[in-house]
C-alpha cells in the first residue's frame, strides 16, 4: 500500500473553522430558554456550615432556583475511576465527593450552592446574597504536614489522612542491600511542584432534558464524552445510558484536566430536568484555579546508588503524594501505576523500590496533568543521575550511556522486563542522546562555558533522557490493577454509497488534530483522496463507544481501531469486487483505490464497490449489503516512547533570572503520521515542562487559601519566555500495534523539566549550588547562588 | 442604555445594561462567538477584538464604552473567502492546536503588524505579551506571524 | 465574577463630569477602564455610577506649549509610546509607555486613569517624578511629588478629576531612562527605576532618581540623588538605593530581594545615563 499522506505534514483540515472564529466550544452554544448557573464556593479550606440561608437570594431578580447540598443528599457523589489497595491489600479509602457540600467544606472552592437564573450577571448577584454561618476548622494543604501526628483531619472517618499506601519494585530488603553495597549514593529531597493545568478554555457545561423522549443531553468541555456518560450514569445519577447523550464539541485544550467527571456536569444535568430548561455553567478563571483538578504535588526523598564504575546498583524512593480532599477520576492511578512503573527509566538498575503514601489534604483534587506520574518519575531519575555524575566527576552523558538498556526491537528480540512490572516494547536509547549532543555541539559548548566563566557569565547545560508508558492501555492489565473501566477504543468506518467515508472514533480531539491525522491514515489505507474522509468524534449518540483522549493514546489505540475497521471494509469489499470481476478473492490485489486482478488491467474502483454494496443488484449470494464496520481495539501492551531533551540556560547574576537559550528535543515516538503535528505536540509539551521548572507553582497560604489563583499571580508561560525549539526524531516502531506508533502528546512535558533544572544547576555548580526547587523563581536562584 | 456601533461593517443600534462586558455583548447578543473568554484579569487575550482599528481586550471593556465606535472581530477579518494573511499563516505554519486562543492571537498580531510590518522574532514574542497559548509553546505562532509579515510585504 | 449593576453616565465636558461626581460621591470616573473594570469584575468595589470621560475629546492629545509638553489625561499609553513629539522631547515617557501591560492594554489604558489609580507598582509615576511633571486637575496643578501619597492613594480631593499632565521639557543634554524588573505573572514592576541626569563638563549637575514597585508608593530616592551630585559612579550610587524606606513583599519578592532588585535596576539605569 503506497503512502500518499502518512508521514506527510498535511495542513490541518480543522483549522479553517478556528482561524475564522467559527469553532464551536461549549460556551458558544445557546439553546432556547437557556438558564445560567453560578456556583457559590467555599472561601475556607476547611469549615463547617452552621447555617445557610438562601431566602433573600431566591427572591432576587431573575433567580429561578437555588440548590444547596441538602438537595443532593440522596444523590451519589462523583466516583473515582481506579481502585488502588493498601500494601496489605485492604481497599483504598474513598470518601464521598458530594455534588454540593452538605456540612463541611474541605477545600477553598468546594461547591456550596448552585444559583440558576435567567442571566449570568443576575446569577452572580444572587450568589452574593446567600448568607452562610461558618465554623472555620483547622486545615492542612501539604501532604507531609498532613501525615504528622496532630495534623488537622480532612475526613473524620480517616484520622491519619491516609488515602492508601502502596509500593512497587523489588523487595525492600533487596534494595536496601544493594544500596548498602553502593560505592556512591546520591540522595536528594524533591518537591514536584503543584501545577494548575490552565487549558485556556475554562470548563463549561450545558444540561438539557427532552421530556418527549425522556432523554438528557450534556454538552461538556471534556476529553472523553463516553467516559463521562459512563461515570455519570452508572455511578452518580443512576440513569440508564441510552437515555443520556453526552457531546464534547470543540474543546479548548485539556492537558488532563478535562478527563475527569466533575460535580458540575451532574449538577447542570439534574437542574435541566428539574427546571425544564437548558442550564449552562461556565467556569471563570478564578474558579478554574479553585475547582479544576491540579497536577503533580509529590514530596520525595530519593537515593540512587552507583558502583565504582558508575553503574547504577539501586534506587530507593519514599514519596508522599497529595490527592487533595476528594479522589478525582484518575487521581489514584497517577502516583502509582503511571508513576512507580516508570522508575526503571532507560537504565539497567537492578533493584528498585518505591514506597508511596497518598494523602488527603484540604486542597482541590490532584489528578493527571500532561504526563501524569511519568514526569514525576523522570524528574527523580534525571535529577539523581545528573547530580550523581557531577558528584562522581563523570560527564552526565557518559554516565547515561554507561547505564542505558541495550537496544531491543521487540520483534526479533524480546521486550525489556523492568523491575517495576512493565515490559518495554522496543527501544534504542543511545541514538537519541547522541543526536541531541550533536545538535547541541557539546564539545563547543564546553569551551564556550569555560570561556564565559571568565566574564562571570553563568551558562549551563542540562540533560534528560526519559521514557514514558503511553497508548493506555490493555484492559485486562489495568483491570487487574484496579481500573474500573476498560481502556480500549472503538472506531466505525462507514463507507457511503459514493465511496466517501465517515469515520466515527471514540478518541476526542481537543487540539491534537485527529480530523487530519486519522483522515491521513484512512485515505492511505483505502487509497482515496483525503477530502473523501470525514472524521466524526465527540458525540455519544453518533459514536458507538469511546474511552477518549489522554495518556498519548489516540493514534496508538484509537487509530488502531480505525485500521481494524478498514481491514474489515477491504475484506468485504474484495468479495464484492471479486463477484463483479468474476474472479476469486485471492486473485485480487488492492492498491490506489481499486481492486485489480493480479497480472491484468481488469479492475474495479473503491467507489464502484461501495455503490454496489448499497445497490446490490449484482451481488455475491449470502453477503449482507452495506459497507460499514465497527471495531474495538484493545492493545496488548503500553507503548514506550522515549527521548532526550537538552537545555542551555543563562542565569542572570544580578537577579537570578533564568533565560532559556536553547531547548533541544530528540524524541522517538515510533512511526509518525504527521510530522508537523508531532512537532507541535512536542513544542507545547516543552513549554509546559519549562513552565513547571521556571514559572508555575500553586501556593497555598497557612490558612489554606490559594495565594496565586489568577493570571496576575500564577505565572503562565508567554511567548517571550522561550526561544525557538530545536527538534529532531529517531524512529523505533512500536512492534505491537498496526501503525507502529507510540504517542507524542506528553513527551515534551516529561523530558524537559529536569533538563532545565539540571542546566541551572550546571550553571551554578561552581558556586556551590547542588539542588534547586521548582519553580526556580529568580529570587530562589538568587538566594541559592548568594547563599541567602 | 442605547448604543450605536458598527460591528464587522454592520451598523447596529441596541439597548444594553451598562454593566455588560463588550465580550458578552459580542458573543451572547450578536453571536460573534469567535471572541473567547479565557480569564477574568485581562491577561490571556483570547477576547481580543479591534476597536476603531486597535486591538483591545473585549473582556475589559463595557459594551457602552464601544458606543459610537467600530469593532472588528475575527469573523470580520477575512474578505469573503479571502483569508487574511495571518489566518493563512496560522494554518500553513500549524500556529494553532485547540484553537481557543487563536482568534485573539490573530487579532493581536494584526495590530502588531500594522504598527511594525517587519518585526523581528523577539519583537513578535514581546508583542504577544498579552496573549496566552497553552498548546503550541508559541513556536509555530511566531512562525505564522513571520509568514504573514512576509506575505503582506509582497502584497 | 461579573460586575454588579451600575449606572453609566457619559460626560460631555469636564465640568459636566465634575458636577455629576459631586452629586454622586460614590461614583467612579471611568477613563480607559483598565484599572477600574478588573476591580468591578471582582466586585472589590461597587460604585453606584461610572462617569465616562471617553466622550470628552479635549482630554486626549499631546501638544507642546511654552516649554511644556501637555498630555491630556485620556491619552492612551499607545499614543504616548508612538508619539514623535514625546520620543524627541520627553523620551522617558515613550520608554515607560512601552513597558506597560501589553499591546491591547496600551491601546485602551490611559495615563490619567493610571495615575489616579496609583497602583504602587505602576510605571507612570516614575516618569512624572523624574521630570518634575505637574498633574493638572479641574481645580489646580499638583506637582507629581505631592500627587502620589502612598498605597493606591493620591492628593485628589473628592470631586477632583485629573485632566492632564504638564511635563516641563527637559534641558538639552538631559539623559533619562527607565529600567523595569517585572513580576513574571502580572508583569507589574517588582522594581522600576527611572533616572534623569544633567551634567556640566562631566559633572552631574542635577539628578532625579525615582522608584516604583519597591515601596508603598512611588518615591524619589534622595540618597542616590545626593550621591550622584557628589560624583558617585553608577555602582556606588545604586548601592544606596531603597535604604530607609518601607519595602513591600509578596510571594514573588521578599523585602530583601526587592530591595536588592531596586539597587540592581538603579545601577542598570544609571549605567545608561552616566555611561
Amino acid at each position: 500500500m503506497s503512502n500518499k499522506y502518512i508521514g506527510q505534514s498535511i495542513k490541518r483540515v480543522e483549522d479553517k473553522r478556528f482561524i475564522t472564529g467559527k469553532g464551536r466550544y461549549t460556551d458558544d452554544i445557546q439553546l432556547p430558554g437557556m438558564l445560567y448557573a453560578h456556583i457559590l464556593r467555599s472561601p475556607y479550606a476547611h469549615a463547617r456550615i452552621i447555617s445557610i440561608d438562601t431566602t433573600a437570594a431566591s427572591k432576587m431578580k431573575g433567580v429561578v432556583k437555588i440548590y444547596t447540598g441538602k438537595d443532593y443528599e440522596a444523590v451519589n457523589g462523583v466516583p473515582c475511576g481506579w481502585q488502588v489497595n493498601f500494601k496489605d491489600g485492604t481497599t483504598m479509602r474513598e470518601p464521598k465527593h458530594p455534588l454540593l457540600v452538605t456540612d463541611i467544606a474541605r477545600h477553598v472552592g468546594d461547591g456550596i450552592a448552585l444559583v440558576v437564573a435567567t442571566d449570568k450577571y443576575l446569577a452572580c448577584d444572587a450568589a452574593e446574597e446567600i448568607k452562610i454561618n461558618w465554623e472555620v476548622l483547622p486545615s492542612v494543604t501539604n501532604a507531609m504536614e498532613a501525615m504528622k501526628p496532630g495534623a488537622p483531619i480532612v475526613h473524620a472517618e480517616y484520622a491519619d489522612n491516609r488515602a492508601f499506601d502502596w509500593q512497587i519494585g523489588n523487595p525492600k530488603e533487596e534494595v536496601d542491600a544493594a544500596m548498602a553495597s553502593a560505592h556512591h549514593i546520591t540522595k536528594l529531597d524533591f518537591v514536584n511542584n503543584r501545577l494548575a493545568p490552565n487549558a485556556i478554555e475554562p470548563r463549561s457545561y450545558i444540561g438539557h432534558y427532552d421530556p418527549v423522549y425522556e432523554k438528557y443531553t450534556l454538552y461538556t468541555s471534556t476529553q472523553n464524552p463516553h467516559l463521562i456518560r459512563l461515570l455519570m450514569c452508572a455511578f452518580v445519577l443512576g440513569i440508564p445510558e441510552h437515555k443520556v447523550r453526552v457531546v464534547g464539541p470543540d474543546v479548548g485544550g485539556g492537558f488532563g484536566s478535562k478527563i475527569y467527571h466533575y460535580t458540575e456536569e451532574a449538577l447542570v444535568t439534574l437542574a435541566a430536568k428539574d427546571l425544564g430548561k437548558p442550564v449552562k455553567w461556565t467556569s471563570d478563571r478564578s474558579e478554574a484555579f479553585l475547582s479544576d483538578a491540579h497536577g503533580r504535588d509529590h514530596i520525595s526523598t530519593a537515593e540512587m546508588g552507583f558502583d565504582k564504575n558508575g553503574l547504577i546498583v539501586g534506587l530507593r524512593i519514599k514519596t508522599f503524594a497529595n490527592l487533595g480532599a476528594y479522589l478525582s477520576t484518575f487521581s489514584t492511578c497517577v502516583p502509582t501505576y503511571l508513576h512507580g512503573t516508570l522508575l526503571q527509566g532507560l537504565y539497567t538498575t537492578p533493584k528498585i523500590h518505591l514506597d508511596m503514601t497518598c494523602v488527603f489534604t484540604n486542597t482541590v483534587a490532584v489528578d493527571a496533568y500532561r504526563g501524569a506520574g511519568r514526569p514525576e518519575a523522570t524528574y527523580l531519575l534525571e535529577r539523581l543521575i545528573e547530580v550523581g555524575a557531577h558528584e562522581m566527576g563523570i560527564d552526565p552523558t557518559d554516565l547515561r550511556f554507561k547505564n542505558f538498556i541495550p537496544p531491543f526491537d521487540g520483534v526479533t528480540q524480546p521486550g525489556y522486563q523492568t523491575q517495576v512490572a512493565l515490559q518495554y516494547d522496543s527501544g534504542n536509547y543511545a541514538p537519541v542522546l547522541q543526536r541531541g549532543m550533536e545538535m547541541l555541539g557539546y564539545e563547543n559548548f564546553k569551551k564556550e562555558q569555560a570561556e564565559s566563566r571568565k566574564t562571570n557569565k553563568l551558562l549551563g547545560v542540562g540533560f534528560s533522557t526519559y521514557i514514558e508508558a503511553c497508548g493506555i492501555a490493555p484492559s485486562a492489565v489495568v483491570g487487574s490493577l484496579g481500573a474500573r473501566a476498560g481502556l480500549f477504543e472503538s472506531a466505525q468506518v462507514r463507507v457511503q454509497p459514493t465511496g466517501k467515508v465517515s469515520v466515527f472514533t471514540g478518541s476526542h480531539s481537543h487540539g491534537q488534530g485527529h480530523e487530519t491525522t486519522f483522515a491521513q491514515v484512512v485515505a492511505d489505507k483505502l487509497g482515496i483522496p483525503l477530502a473523501d474522509v470525514d472524521i466524526v468524534h465527540g458525540d455519544s449518540d453518533t459514536v458507538a463507544f469511546g474511552m477518549g483522549t489522554y495518556g498519548s493514546r489516540s493514534l496508538a489505540v484509537g487509530g488502531s481501531a480505525i485500521v481494524k475497521s478498514i481491514e474489515k471494509v477491504l475484506e468485504k469489499g474484495a468479495k464484492i469486487a471479486a463477484h463483479k470481476l468474476e474472479c476469486l478473492v485471492d486473485d485480487l490485489e488492492y492498491a490506489e483505490g481499486k481492486w485489480t486482478i493480479k497480472g491484468t488491467d481488469k479492475s474495479i474502483s473503491f467507489a464502484d464497490v461501495s455503490l454496489t454494496a448499497y445497490v446490490p443488484h449484482v451481488y455475491p449470494p449470502n453477503l449482507e449489503p452495506g459497507l460499514d464496520f465497527s471495531s474495538f481495539y484493545d492493545p496488548t501492551n503500553f507503548t514506550y516512547p522515549f527521548g532526550c531533551h537538552i537545555c542551555v540556560v543563562e542565569v542572570d547574576a544580578d537577579t537570578g533570572k533564568v533565560t532559556i537559550k536553547r531547548m533541544i528535543a530528540v524524541d522517538d515516538v515510533g512511526n509518525v503520521i504527521n510530522p508537523m503535528i508531532v512537532d507541535g505536540q512536542i513544542h507545547g509539551g516543552l513549554a509546559q515542562g519549562i513552565g513547571q521548572a521556571l514559572l508555575e507553582g500553586v501556593n497555598y497560604d497557612s490558612d489554606g487559601a490559594l495565594q496565586n489563583g489568577s493570571y496576575m499571580d500564577y505565572a503562565m508561560p508567554r511567548a517571550d519566555d522561550f526561544p525557538m525549539f530545536e527538534t529532531d526524531r529517531k524512529t523505533t516502531p512500536c512492534p505491537h500495534n498496526p501503525l507502529g506508533v507510540k504517542g507524542a502528546g506528553e513527551a515534551g512535558a516529561i523530558g524537559s523539566t529536569p533538563a532545565v533544572v539540571n542546566a541551572v544547576m550546571n550553571a551554578l555548580w561552581h558556586k556551590g549550588v547542588r539542588d534547586l526547587s521548582m519553580p526556580m523563581t529568580p529570587e530562589s536562584v538568587w538566594r541559592a547562588m548568594n547563599k541567602k | 442604555m442605547q448604543i450605536k456601533l458598527n460591528v464587522n461593517g454592520q451598523s447596529i443600534e441596541d439597548f444594553v445594561e451598562p454593566r455588560m462586558l463588550l465580550v458578552h455583548y459580542l458573543r451572547d447578543i450578536l453571536g460573534y462567538t469567535g471572541a473567547h473568554v479565557g480569564c477574568d484579569t485581562t491577561s490571556c487575550g483570547s477576547c481580543t477584538v479591534h476597536l476603531n482599528g486597535h486591538a483591545v481586550k473585549s473582556c475589559n471593556l463595557l459594551a457602552v464604552q464601544a458606543n459610537g465606535k467600530s469593532i472588528t472581530t475575527i469573523e470580520g477579518l477575512a474578505i469573503g473567502d479571502q483569508l487574511h494573511p495571518l489566518q493563512e499563516g496560522f494554518k500553513e505554519c500549524h500556529g494553532l492546536q485547540c484553537g481557543f486562543c487563536t482568534p485573539g492571537m490573530i487579532m493581536t498580531a494584526a495590530d502588531l503588524l500594522e504598527n511594525n510590518p517587519k518585526p523581528t522574532e523577539q519583537e513578535i514574542r514581546e508583542g504577544l505579551e498579552g496573549n496566552f497559548c497553552r498548546c503550541t509553546g508559541y513556536h509555530n505562532i511566531v512562525k505564522a506571524i513571520q509568514y504573514a509579515s512576509e506575505k503582506m510585504a509582497l502584497a | 465574577m461579573l460586575p454588579s449593576s451600575i449606572e453609566y453616565y457619559k460626560a460631555s465636558s469636564v465640568a459636566d463630569a465634575v458636577g455629576k461626581l459631586k452629586a454622586n460621591p460614590d461614583a467612579k470616573i471611568l477613563a480607559g477602564g483598565h484599572s477600574l473594570i478588573p476591580v468591578l469584575k471582582l466586585r472589590l468595589n461597587n460604585p453606584s455610577m461610572l462617569i465616562d470621560l471617553g466622550g470628552i475629546n479635549s482630554l486626549s492629545g499631546i501638544s507642546e506649549e511654552n516649554g511644556y509638553i501637555q498630555i491630556g489625561s485620556m491619552t492612551t499609553h499607545f499614543d504616548l509610546a508612538s508619539s514623535a513629539i514625546v520620543k524627541s522631547k520627553i523620551p522617558i515617557f515613550a520608554e515607560v509607555a512601552e513597558t506597560i501591560g501589553d499591546i491591547q492594554i496600551r491601546n485602551m489604558g490611559t495615563i490619567g486613569g493610571s495615575i489616579a489609580h496609583a497602583d504602587p507598582s505602576a510605571d507612570w509615576p516614575v516618569a512624572l517624578l523624574v521630570t518634575d511633571s505637574v498633574v493638572v486637575t479641574n481645580e489646580r496643578q499638583i506637582p507629581a511629588a505631592d500627587f502620589f501619597t502612598g498605597f493606591f492613594s493620591t492628593a485628589l480631593n473628592e470631586g477632583e478629576i485629573v485632566t492632564g499632565i504638564s511635563v516641563p521639557i527637559p534641558a538639552n543634554g538631559t539623559k533619562m531612562t527607565y529600567k523595569k524588573y517585572p513580576q513574571p505573572a502580572s508583569r507589574f514592576a517588582i522594581a522600576g527605576c527611572g533616572v534623569a541626569i544633567n551634567s556640566i563638563n562631566g559633572n552631574v549637575s542635577s539628578a532625579r532618581v525615582a522608584f516604583t514597585g519597591v515601596s508603598n508608593g512611588p518615591y524619589r530616592d534622595t540618597a542616590v540623588e545626593t550621591a550622584l551630585l557628589d560624583g558617585a559612579d553608577a555602582d556606588t550610587a545604586s548601592k544606596l538605593a531603597a535604604e530607609n524606606v518601607y519595602i513591600r513583599e509578596d510571594h514573588y519578592a521578599s523585602p530583601e530581594y526587592r530591595k536588592e532588585m531596586a539597587k540592581v535596576f538603579a545601577r542598570k539605569a544609571l549605567e545608561v545615563v552616566l555611561g
